[in-house]
């Protein structure tokens, strides 16, 4: 029994090592970057839309009414972001229905990775938003007290998104794998699904969260305006 | 008892009474949170989206602490760093 799927190597030559989380994950955007461009190819603005288009539009317009709904002006500038992070582990926790499958959310190096481009994401988007000076101003509210607290918070969620996401993730392969050795006959599929909705639950949970913490960055300058 | 035996024994031990000390808190937490958003919701059910939405963040947040035992108790029962160092040190005698 292994850890993570970072332990199969499927290919190795001196420093470069081709483990399964790389090989699903590429396959993986390779899947949501054509599929996406095929469905995209030919849209169309009449009352009848093909199926593609309105499977497409329906997550779409849904994650940024998400987006609005948490309290971000303009979903518009975000939706690329989060809505990237969306699609990605959603898919990845999806594709779990697959036998043979390994999630590459199921190891701790995709989900660090993830959880550190939103812990960059977070300042960007609030320079952005408010200017160095304005950003980095958050960080002395309440009161100058809260600095470290507000440092060290900053740190801690990253970690915790990254270890959150990773340990669901591997807590159903891990469930899994020893139901099909003590039960092996119905029970493990109650189990993969009830793996499919923790998966869903937790894509939408790793991006409201970073949507939150976006949100958060940004609001210093929102609230000034009001 | 040399020391194998011990690693052997304190891990398997830890790991249960990680895994079942560090659900209690989280699971009583997730019920309290549950049962409140529940009441919430029938009281006030034109406020459902805000209600599920905080209810599903607040949820992650409280779930994770459970999933830290969890991953804990995993390391120390499929990659404890004593028990390695043991049989590294067993196999070059």
């Amino acid at each position: 029994m292994h850890l993570s799927s970072d332990e199969l190597i499927l290919w190795q030559h001196g420093f470069f090592k081709l483990n399964v989380t790389i090989v699903t994950t590429w396959a993986l955007m390779l899947v949501l970057t054509v599929g996406a461009k095929l469905i995209t190819r030919n849209l169309e603005g009449k009352v009848h839309i093909s199926r593609w288009q309105s499977l497409l539009e329906i997550i779409v317009v849904n994650i940024r009414k998400q987006i609005e709904d948490v309290g971000l002006r303009h979903p518009e500038k975000y939706l690329g972001f989060l809505g990237t992070l969306f699609l990605f582990i959603a898919l990845s926790n999806f594709c779990t229905i697959f036998p043979g499958y390994e999630p590459p959310t199921g190891s701790l190096s995709t989900t660090a990775a993830l959880a550190l481009s939103v812990f960059v994401a977070v300042p960007l988007f609030g320079i952005a938003e408010s200017g160095l000076g304005g950003y980095l101003k958050s960080y002395l509210k309440p009161t100058f007290i809260m600095l470290p607290f507000n440092i060290i918070s900053e740190l801690s969620r990253t970690l915790a998104m990254a270890i959150r996401l990773f340990g669901n993730m591997m807590s159903g392969t891990m469930i899994l794998a020893i139901l099909l050795t003590i039960t092996p006959f119905i029970f493990p599929i109650v189990m993969s699904l009830l793996g499919l909705l923790t998966g869903m639950v937790q894509a939408y949970i790793f991006s409201i969260l970073a949507t939150v913490y976006i949100a958060a960055a940004t609001r210093a300058r929102q609230e000034a305006g009001e | 008892m040399d020391s194998m035996t011990l690693i052997a024994m304190a891990s398997i031990v830890t790991a249960g009474l990680t895994i079942a000390i560090g659900g209690i808190g989280p699971a009583l937490g997730e019920g309290r949170a549950v049962s409140t958003a529940l009441s919430s919701l029938a009281q006030q059910p034109d406020a459902s989206t805000t209600i599920t939405r905080t209810l599903f963040v607040g949820l992650a947040m409280i779930e994770s602490i459970a999933i830290y035992c969890f991953v804990v108790s995993m390391i120390i029962i499929f990659a404890n760093p004593f028990w390695n160092h043991v049989i590294a040190q067993a196999a070059a005698k």
